[in-house]
């Protein structure tokens, strides 16, 4: 049954103000559309709509389990569908800088709690009593003094023409019987059995598969290239030259397509293509970090941030500290590789595919095509991984020009070796740090100069005589109050390597200079870390976090032989503090115990699946600090699969408790938070038990 | 080309396939059985693992040629409905995040406990060690193997 519904639905602009968009549209096939998150059919089936990217990090669970506690359903009994681009209709879907529950999760409860009163309002009119005398409860509405009842589906038709409750009181957290639980995802059972259908499994009708032999360098143009060996594989159909959007550069690429994914990779194997890379930098990593030493050298930076006079104070200081701290360029590498289904028509086009964010590429392809965005549908499958890097634009792109030129849905798949060699990676960064203690043991004086690619200025037009506000991301709020004088500027490096978003994104290695650099202080004023931390960290959410990673982890209480390290850093609104202990194996090497995280991510709505993040975390950064870099020669990037860069595995993960903080802040993220903290906790156990500082990554364990 | 006879979950399938074809991509293109996922092509990652006789092996990294005839049983063969004692375990401890990885995960886990049914630590590391997680499961996979082997 379908019909026409009131849709309600709020835009959330940056700056937090709401505004209130209410529209007519129809409701999809699956019922009767009581708002954009809520479908219920009469049966009383309820359909909530999960409107972002579920890539690992449980959305597919926490928008529901948002919606279900003020709507007054059970978990158990709703289906969940992923929503399509659209951002008229529900606010920026960009799955990204750890916002879903963030960003959107008091809206989320006022329209829930909106369709919950409409409900109601149905049934009392039903009735004819008064509003007062009816609840919600369990998909039902129940008049109290006559135990008479109603499920919504007996009631959706009637509600859908109301109009939503200007004001709607939403419950105290304590009384919250579906959020604060950890309850199990919803999306688990399909996990376990192959039937979750990531974007790799989509399959439409008439369906052409293409793999493309890409520029290995980026820029470089096709010159020319020989299909005829590539032609003569069966099933291969066409071979020609295509591209994709990266930034504002249109990077080339030779398409082959065929009536199944394996002829079309064995055609691929036979193509030959010929380059012009000329015009542009081939850089070696060696190159990357000279050029960046070399900047820092010439001391012409932008400075961002700064307070009182930091060449005076760091003059006048007890003691003077400088220490540089390295990081490598780093591949996403999502266990799913990119790919994407393009079905482009003479006015229309529909995508499917792991997505991050399906408006930004309803508009991106719109443009492209010169469409209306009403007339480009962007479906979410669920996604193997994103980590950042399936929130960028380039490979639907890449699949809407080949369905364009073929005239037929078309699947571009993403080889490993094409996934992890042509980017966006995580920019590679220095930091030089320099600070003074002075009286009390107290930092008097703090500077960091960072030189990187600034992953902000590579759209067509951007501003690079600016600041690299991101330098600071990560540092923690009371710092800047605490320390009297401080500057933080950057200079940014030219590349045409691109790059990109990276799981916590600057504070993925801004932390470990930052939390490696406060703890050399530490040692220097002679305090203990902790307390050190404490005694800068001047408000009370931080001294909690710290209380309570000092009592979980024992830290106090720990053994001789054994190494203890701290950092906190913020992320996305959520402070997390981790403590590593590690310790020597019989061989004498260094072993990694057990790490302890404490996350503040203020309102939370499932601790498991909080768990569950920072656990994955740690092993993220675990591999970034012992495992893998992407490196490059001559313009290529160097580690082409899982033999080269080699990823964390199970015999290498310590244990790991998590504790999460109850508060009632204003919700923080939680998908990417936990890793920043890990490495620079982990390089300080390990001074500590050892006297060793590391200051580059990746560094081997073995080897320490 | 050839006409192959593919034993997959106690069902043959007929597939023509090109000699070369690794066992992953006619189980997954031709067959249609999507939850055994592609992760590199060189069995570094384990993602495309399936049982060939009863032992785990990368389908990814066999042809097509090698498996016809033999028992073949993948992630959809497991158990008729989530019932398997790793496919509990799995979402007792909430293992998965993305969710990719998970069909190789399991089907190792399931082989291991099949040899091994109450397996050490050791026997976890090695059982385990040729497969990537990138959502870093890695603690529950543990953890839930252990449980399963209760489960058993």
């Amino acid at each position: 049954m379908t019909g026409a519904a009131l849709t309600l639905g709020f835009y959330f602009p940056a700056d937090g103000k709401e505004i209130e968009i209410l529209k007519s549209e129809s409701a999809e096939n699956l019922g009767i559309e009581l708002n954009a998150w809520i479908t219920i059919d009469p049966s009383g089936k309820v359909i909530l709509t999960n409107h972002r990217a579920e890539m690992g990090q449980g959305s597919f669970q926490s928008v529901p389990q948002i919606i279900a506690e003020e709507l007054e359903v059970n978990l158990d009994q709703v289906s969940i569908v992923f929503a399509s681009g659209n951002r008229e209709k529900y606010g920026s879907q960009v799955t990204g800088g750890s916002s879903t529950v963030r960003s959107t999760y008091k809206m989320l409860l006022r329209v829930s709690a909106s369709a919950r009163e409409m409900l109601i309002e149905t049934a009392a009119n039903k009735w004819s009593v008064s509003k007062s005398e009816c609840y919600a409860e369990n998909g039902f509405v129940i008049h109290k003094p006559s135990g008479k009842k109603f499920n919504y589906g007996e009631l959706v038709a009637d509600a859908s023409k109301l109009s939503p409750p200007k004001n709607v009181e939403l419950k105290n957290p304590k009384d919250y019987k579906i959020i604060r639980k950890p309850l199990p995802r919803q999306d688990t059972p399909l996990k376990v059995n192959g039937s979750a259908t990531f974007g790799i499994d989509k399959k439409l009708p008439g369906m052409m598969y293409a793999v493309v032999e890409r520029n290995p360098r980026f820029e470089g143009k096709v010159k020319s290239f020989d299909d005829s060996e590539a032609k003569k594989i069966p099933g291969v159909k066409y071979v020609f030259k295509t591209n994709r959007k990266v930034f504002e550069h249109l990077y080339e690429g030779v398409a082959v397509v065929a009536d199944n994914l394996w002829a079309a990779m064995q055609g691929r194997k036979v193509l030959k293509v010929d380059w012009d890379d000329s015009g542009f930098d081939h850089h070696s990593t060696e190159q990357l970090y000279e050029k960046m030493k070399d900047q820092l050298q010439k001391g012409n930076l932008i400075s961002y941030k700064t307070q009182g006079n930091f060449a005076d104070a760091f003059q006048k200081s007890e003691k003077k500290l400088e220490a540089t701290y390295e990081t490598p360029y780093e591949s996403h590498s999502c266990m799913e590789p990119l790919n994407c289904i393009a079905d482009v028509k003479e006015d229309s086009c529909e995508i499917w595919g792991p997505i991050q964010g399906p408006d930004w590429i309803q508009g991106d392809i719109a443009g492209t095509l010169k469409l209306d965005p009403k007339k480009v549908k962007v479906n979410m499958t669920f996604l193997g991984g994103g980590f950042g890097r399936k929130a960028f634009t380039d490979y639907p792109h890449e699949a809407v020009m080949i369905s364009k030129e073929i005239k037929a849905p078309v699947q571009v798949v993403w080889t490993r070796e094409d996934d992890m060699t042509l980017g966006p990676f995580r920019p590679g960064m220095i930091y030089q740090c320099k600070g003074g203690v002075g009286k009390g043991g107290r930092i008097a004086a703090f500077e960091t100069r960072m030189a990187g690619q600034n992953m902000d200025v590579q759209n067509p037009g951007a501003d690079r005589s600016t600041y690299n506000s991101d330098v600071v991301e990560g540092f923690l709020e009371p710092y800047f109050k605490s320390i009297p004088h401080f500057t933080f500027g950057d200079t940014p490096l030219e590349s045409p390597i691109p790059v990109m978003w990276w799981r916590s994104v600057y504070s993925s290695t801004n932390g470990f200079a930052f939390e490696s650099f406060i703890d050399e202080m530490a040692i220097a004023a002679g305090k203990d870390p902790l307390d050190f931390r404490r005694q800068h960290l001047n408000n009370q959410r931080y001294q909690d976090l710290i209380s309570k990673l000092e009592e979980v982890s024992g830290w106090k209480k720990r053994n001789k032989n054994e190494g203890f390290g701290v950092a906190i850093t913020e992320c996305f609104s959520s402070i997390v503090g981790e403590v590593v202990k590690v310790s020597k194996n019989t061989e004498g090497k260094v072993k990694l115990d057990k790490v302890w995280a404490v996350m503040d991510c203020g309102w939370y709505v499932n601790p498991d699946i909080i768990a569950a993040q920072v656990e994955g975390s740690i092993v993220m950064a675990l591999g970034a600090a012992t495992k893998h870099a992407t490196h490059f020669a001559d313009g290529k990037a160097v580690e082409k699969n899982f033999d080269a860069y080699k990823m964390p595995r199970i015999a290498d993960i310590p244990e790991i408790e998590v504790h999460v903080m109850d508060n009632e802040e204003k919700a923080g993220g939680v998908g990417e938070p936990g890793l920043p903290p890990f490495t620079p906790a982990l390089t300080n156990a390990i001074f500590d038990l050892t006297g060793k500082r590391i200051r580059v990554l990746p560094f081997n364990l073995d080897e320490v | 080309m050839a006409s192959f006879t593919l034993k997959i979950n106690g069902k043959d399938h007929t597939v023509d396939a090109d000699l070369a074809m690794p066992l992953l991509w006619a189980i997954r293109d031709l067959v249609g059985l999507t939850g055994t996922k592609y992760g590199c092509g060189i069995a570094q990652c384990g993602a495309c693992t399936v049982h060939l006789n009863g032992n785990p092996i990368r389908s990814c990294s066999m042809p097509v040629k090698a498996a016809a005839g033999k028992d073949i049983t993948t992630i959809e063969g497991l158990s008729e409905n989530n019932s398997h004692p790793v496919q509990r375990a799995w979402i007792k401890e909430q293992v998965p995040q993305c969710g990719y990885c998970q069909s190789g995960q399991i089907m190792a886990a399931a082989a291991l406990l099949k040899r091994t049914p109450h397996p050490t630590d050791k026997d976890i590391d090695s059982a385990m060690a040729g497969h990537i997680c990138r959502c870093g499961t890695y603690v529950r996979i543990r953890k839930a193997i252990k449980t399963a082997a209760t489960l058993v």
